[in-house]
């Protein structure tokens, strides 16, 4: 410390200086809180802008960021209801992730379950298989994707415009096995062998042993898998020919160049379509965050 | 033959245990096929799905991009055609420039912000998460609403959103979105917006596991902020940078709902991407066999960059 206090007043060396702390401290707090206003304004500012314009009550001339909104009504979105257009579109959504989550969840339970806990030959390639698909975007498959949809062989059946169609190619994720994988290896072998001496079968111990000990990993593969589906733009895209089967995010752009349609409708069907994903990364963030360091070693 | 003991200590072998003969049930032994199928009656449903929806469009597209796709009626074999194809694209080669430029400029700006959002709000004070829990909410909405939000924030006149901002220091008003020269730096910046946050959280998680006493060692040896950030910090999240960037391309080279909904590739195909072209092909020229090359090759161009920035970052390391 006496060497410090001798030393001539170097930026690094003012830190542990005691009289000059204060102003320091000061500043350094202002700064800090000028910094986290700027940083809302920028992230949260555009988000809250849609809020502000669908609950506005008077009309929103286009190019105006409305951060009050005058005269509160929740008639847009009540009207938006009442239309049934966008409460159809709203319905889309709401199927497609409603059946799609929890049956991919289960896929990706069920194999996890067999690449994690059994030993087979074969075991480490489908892995590796599934894994390849992590690295490669849905994009490049969407053109051969909607053939096949187009024509399923062997039945020879459409997908095209349905709701399986739009459910069953998200149903396989390789993410949500990949996490499960993880999370089933560290369950220890002797809760198995246990419930094995009292008769379990494979299923059972899978249901009542496994499934049980991963439940944070289900609820982490839950939000993201949500997340995944509701973010889903080519698939429903190329699959709903109808507007009847449009999804709620594709429709946007749909209703949007509809200039018979007031902004403050479009609004009203975006605060639709961005609610469920931001209610559920709040209500669940404690799942949250233990996927994105999961997910980032797909890297 | 494992005892009981030695299996323990080897909980990689924990799955033969049921399987062993040393299991004295007469009935294990008769079910012997049963046992040797159970893992793949787990996997079925996922394999189904994975072939269906994966596997299967891969090789397909692969073979499609050989034939001249009739929508109605037959296919026509034409070998290397609609690869040879691509050489004559002008459009096509421009879409491919400006995904260049997309992916240079989305990644690189999103992960220096990302970075240095991380250096500020790293921490777990109250106030600090609650901060960060904002920040990354434009990570979890969907494209198509940020995208409504970002046609108003460009709104090409003087008195748009960003251009009343812009006005302030004295520029503008711009054209962004309207603007051939602008559209697809728009798009980018939207995708910053995006994708900044993101990669945010993935330093975080990355600083969280830097050693507390380097930084109290440089501090020691008089390093500067900037020189600690430089010199401890950044070595040491390295592989964070390798995920973000690695991450950030394969989203970047495939990029198509942020395009397709804020500008729709124009105007006169000025943000026009390669997927959003790859689009066009397929749905609005119906040339499916060549929209299948283009992915074919859209899915080597997604390999080779990943494969190489893994291996450049290997070599460095």
């Amino acid at each position: 410390m006496t060497e410090l206090a001798t030393r001539p007043p170097a930026p690094t060396a003012g830190r542990r200086d005691g009289l000059r702390q204060p102003a320091k401290a000061i500043t350094f707090q202002v700064g800090k809180w000028v910094l986290i206003a700027i940083l809302i304004f920028i992230f949260v500012t555009p988000l809250w802008s849609i809020v502000a314009a669908a609950l506005s009550g008077s009309a929103v001339p286009p190019g105006e960021l409305v951060t009050v909104p005058e005269e509160i009504t929740l008639s847009n979105i009540t009207g938006t209801w009442g239309s049934g257009r966008i409460a159809r579109y709203f319905f889309n959504s709401a199927v497609m992730a409603g059946i799609g989550v929890p049956l991919q969840v289960l896929v990706s339970a069920l194999a996890a379950y067999a690449l994690a806990r059994k030993r087979f030959r074969g075991g480490a390639v489908v892995l590796l298989l599934i894994l390849t698909t992590m690295m490669m975007p849905e994009e490049v498959i969407a053109i051969p994707l909607y053939l096949v949809l187009a024509d399923v062989p062997p039945f020879g059946v459409s997908l095209l415009n349905s709701y399986p169609g739009l459910i069953l190619p998200v149903v396989g994720w390789a993410f949500s096995i990949f996490v499960l994988v993880k999370f089933m290896r560290e369950v220890p072998i002797e809760m198995e062998e246990a419930a094995r001496i009292d008769g379990a079968g494979d299923f059972a111990i899978f249901w009542r042993i496994i499934l049980p000990c991963v439940k944070p990993a289900l609820g982490t593969v839950a939000v993201f898998g949500f997340l995944m589906i509701w973010d889903q733009y080519l698939l429903p895209l190329i699959v709903a020919e109808d507007t009847d089967m449009f999804t709620l995010q594709i429709a946007l752009l749909n209703l949007r160049q509809d200039d018979m349609i007031p902004i403050t409708i479009v609004m009203s069907a975006a605060l639709l379509a961005l609610l469920p994903s931001v209610v559920v990364y709040l209500a669940l963030q404690r799942y949250f965050q233990s996927g994105l360091t999961a997910g980032s070693i797909k890297g | 033959m494992p005892t009981i003991k030695q299996r323990r200590r080897e909980p990689a072998e924990r799955a033969e245990a049921p399987s062993t003969p040393t299991d004295s049930k007469p009935a294990q032994r008769r079910s012997t096929l049963r046992r040797a199928l159970t893992p793949w009656a787990f996997l079925a449903p996922a394999l189904v799905l994975f072939a269906y929806f994966k596997f299967y469009p891969i090789g397909y597209g692969i073979w499609l991009s050989f034939f001249d796709v009739a929508v109605f009626g037959e296919n026509t074999w034409i070998g290397l055609d609609n690869f040879t194809a691509v050489f004559q694209d002008t459009f096509l080669q421009q879409a491919f420039w400006n995904t260049a430029v997309y992916v240079v400029l989305a990644v690189g700006f999103s992960a220096l912000i990302g970075f240095m959002l991380a250096l500020a709000l790293e921490g777990q004070a109250y106030h600090i998460r609650i901060v960060r829990t904002a920040v990354f909410l434009p990570a979890v909405v969907t494209v198509a609403v940020v995208a409504e939000v970002f046609r108003i924030l460009y709104h090409p006149t003087a008195s748009g959103p960003l251009n009343s901002l812009l006005g302030l220091i004295g520029v503008g008003p711009l054209g962004f979105i309207d603007d051939p020269g602008m559209s697809l730096h728009s798009v980018i910046g939207m995708h910053i917006w995006k994708s900044a946050p993101y990669d945010m959280v993935i330093f975080i998680a990355g600083l969280a596991g830097v050693d507390r006493t380097l930084y109290e060692s440089a501090r020691v040896d008089g390093a500067s902020w900037l020189q600690r950030v430089r010199y401890v910090t950044i070595p040491q999240i390295r592989f964070a940078f390798t995920i973000v960037i690695t991450l950030g391309i394969i989203r970047g080279v495939r990029v198509f709902p942020e395009v397709y909904t804020l500008t729709g590739g124009g105007p006169a195909r000025s943000s026009e991407v390669i997927m959003t072209y790859v689009y066009r092909v397929s749905f609005v020229d119906f040339d499916l066999g060549y929209a299948a090359a283009l992915s074919t090759l859209l899915f080597l161009l997604t390999a080779v960059l990943t494969a190489a920035f893994l291996f450049l970052r290997r070599e460095k390391a």
